[in-house]
């Protein structure tokens, strides 16, 4: 049965708007929320650089996971950490050794305050603060380096009591960002002003690596992005000079 | 099976939810009182101001509490200035914040009924020389029960399965602020599915008695019908 002559103008319109997508080499890409402002950057570099555009859906690595192996139509996925992209390529979700590490992720022990928070972390054994936010341990990559860092520094039962814990790392920057945790751990990327490489606002303690378990970063093609030119464009360009200086200029470390 | 860290987080949700419940009805009661009696302008933007926690999304109500309750925000300033310290991540907040976000599923009701119970039984109240006290006690409340009754149980009901807000201002801290909508968000996270089911089950099993007692016992009319 054709559809009655009044649905008729609807479908036509749907069809108009859904045309588009049909040429232009979109890909959709699932970024750990501590990327956010380097990936924006990269994603407008990208679209200059190839034509392509990429798509980017924001939120914790761990989200991301569970809702590409439920079938979400994401193709790239760049993790904070490298356990869930190892566990999709042994689960056979991505096209096989396309894994990487693209940056190094950078802790800092953040405050709103100025003066706060000084420049070895010994607030957090002297301090008298109320509550140190975190992001939550049991799912997201940055609460597992923020307590390795706690633990080498003696400190983590002591502020255990004190915890509040964001969702991701973009929650535990507000509860920071809104003076309610007088302090926390956060990503570098989130505080640093990239004009000169320091710590932009408040006060900060940038972790040394050697605090914690390493933090590489890493990212995959999914194998629903296997045939997209946009999406292999992009593992590409993830890799180029101009994607790794925009990578280190929000204060990641380059992989090696 | 439920953890025993499970169990803590349904204990902690019914207890916000019972004391947000009882703040609700305090509150709420007065509040609906006006709206249904009044004819003062206000009562549109009053009513407006209500309902605005029905289409704001979770988040927004979320992000403003937690600036507004922040110690830079005017409601932080103010609580610190009584030396009650930030309300954010604190049992005391999560309650305030329910109590604001739940506010138009106990209010609605109550306006419907005090507004079907009319004048008439008023009037015949004031000609037998009862106080207005005495009327609201022994006229209205029993003659709006049904009322109360939807009220109280919506009210919790809405409040144990509020996750956006709780999210925002909580902080996700165990026995404290981290209810069961949370801890159901968390399993999913750390990829615990079993455990997630378990605790998503017994919410599910939950809500479902709590409606059914609403539409065949109380045979209240459904809900979308009842905030019009």
């Amino acid at each position: 049965m054709l559809p009655s002559r009044f649905f008729r103008p609807f479908i036509a319109t749907w069809l108009i708007l859904l045309a588009p997508t049909s040429w232009a080499a979109t890909t959709l890409v699932a970024v750990a929320s501590d990327f956010t402002k380097p990936m924006t950057e990269i994603a407008a570099a990208f679209e200059k650089a190839t034509g392509h555009s990429a798509k980017l859906s924001f939120g914790s690595s761990g989200k991301a996971f569970a809702q590409i192996q439920s079938g979400a139509p994401f193709e790239v996925y760049l993790s904070a950490s490298e356990k869930y992209p190892l566990e999709l390529e042994k689960t056979g979700f991505t096209v096989s050794d396309t894994h990487f590490v693209y940056a190094i992720g950078k802790l800092v022990l953040w405050s709103a305050m100025p003066g706060y928070v000084d420049d070895q972390g010994k607030i957090l054994t002297t301090g008298n603060f109320k509550h140190v936010a975190l992001a939550d341990p049991a799912h997201a990559p940055y609460g597992v380096v923020a307590e390795d860092v706690m633990k080498s520094l003696g400190v983590l039962d002591k502020l255990r009591p004190l915890f509040v814990m964001g969702e991701n790392i973009s929650q535990t920057y507000q509860f920071v960002s809104t003076g309610n945790a007088e302090l926390g751990f956060v990503g570098l990327a989130q505080v640093i002003d990239v004009n000169n490489g320091k710590i932009g606002s408040g006060s900060g303690w940038i972790i040394p690596d050697n605090l914690h378990s390493p933090f590489r970063q890493m990212a995959v093609l999914l194998k629903t992005g296997a045939e997209n030119p946009a999406a292999l464009a992009l593992v590409d360009f993830l890799k180029s000079p101009t994607a790794l200086a925009i990578i280190e200029k929000y204060g990641f470390g380059l992989p090696k | 099976m439920l953890s025993p860290s499970d169990l803590e987080t349904l204990v902690l949700t019914f207890k916000v939810a019972s004391i947000a419940t009882a703040m609700m009805l305090l509150i709420g009661t007065p509040l609906a009182w006006w709206l249904a009696r009044t004819h003062s302008g206000w009562k549109g933007i009053i009513n407006a101001v209500v309902a605005l926690p029905l289409v704001l999304p979770p988040t927004v109500l979320g992000f403003y509490l937690l600036v507004l309750m922040g110690p830079a925000g005017a409601v932080g300033k103010f609580t610190s200035w009584l030396g009650l310290g930030t309300l954010p991540f604190t049992f005391t907040g999560l309650v305030i914040a329910s109590v604001l976000y739940s506010m138009p599923f106990v209010v609605q009701p109550l306006q419907a009924s005090f507004t079907t119970i009319g004048e008439q039984p008023l009037e015949a109240a004031a000609t037998l020389r009862a106080s207005p006290l005495d009327t609201f006690f022994s006229v209205i409340i029993p003659l709006a029960k049904p009322g109360f009754l939807t009220a109280s149980i919506l009210g919790f009901a809405h409040t144990v399965g509020e996750f956006g807000v709780v999210l925002m201002v909580g902080g996700n801290i165990p026995g404290k602020t981290r209810v069961v909508s949370v801890q159901i968000y968390n399993h999913v996270e750390a990829l615990e599915y079993s455990e997630a089911h378990w605790l998503a089950g017994c919410l599910l099993l939950f809500s479902f008695t709590v409606l059914i007692i609403l539409y065949t016992v109380l045979k209240t009319q459904p809900v979308a019908h009842q905030l019009k």
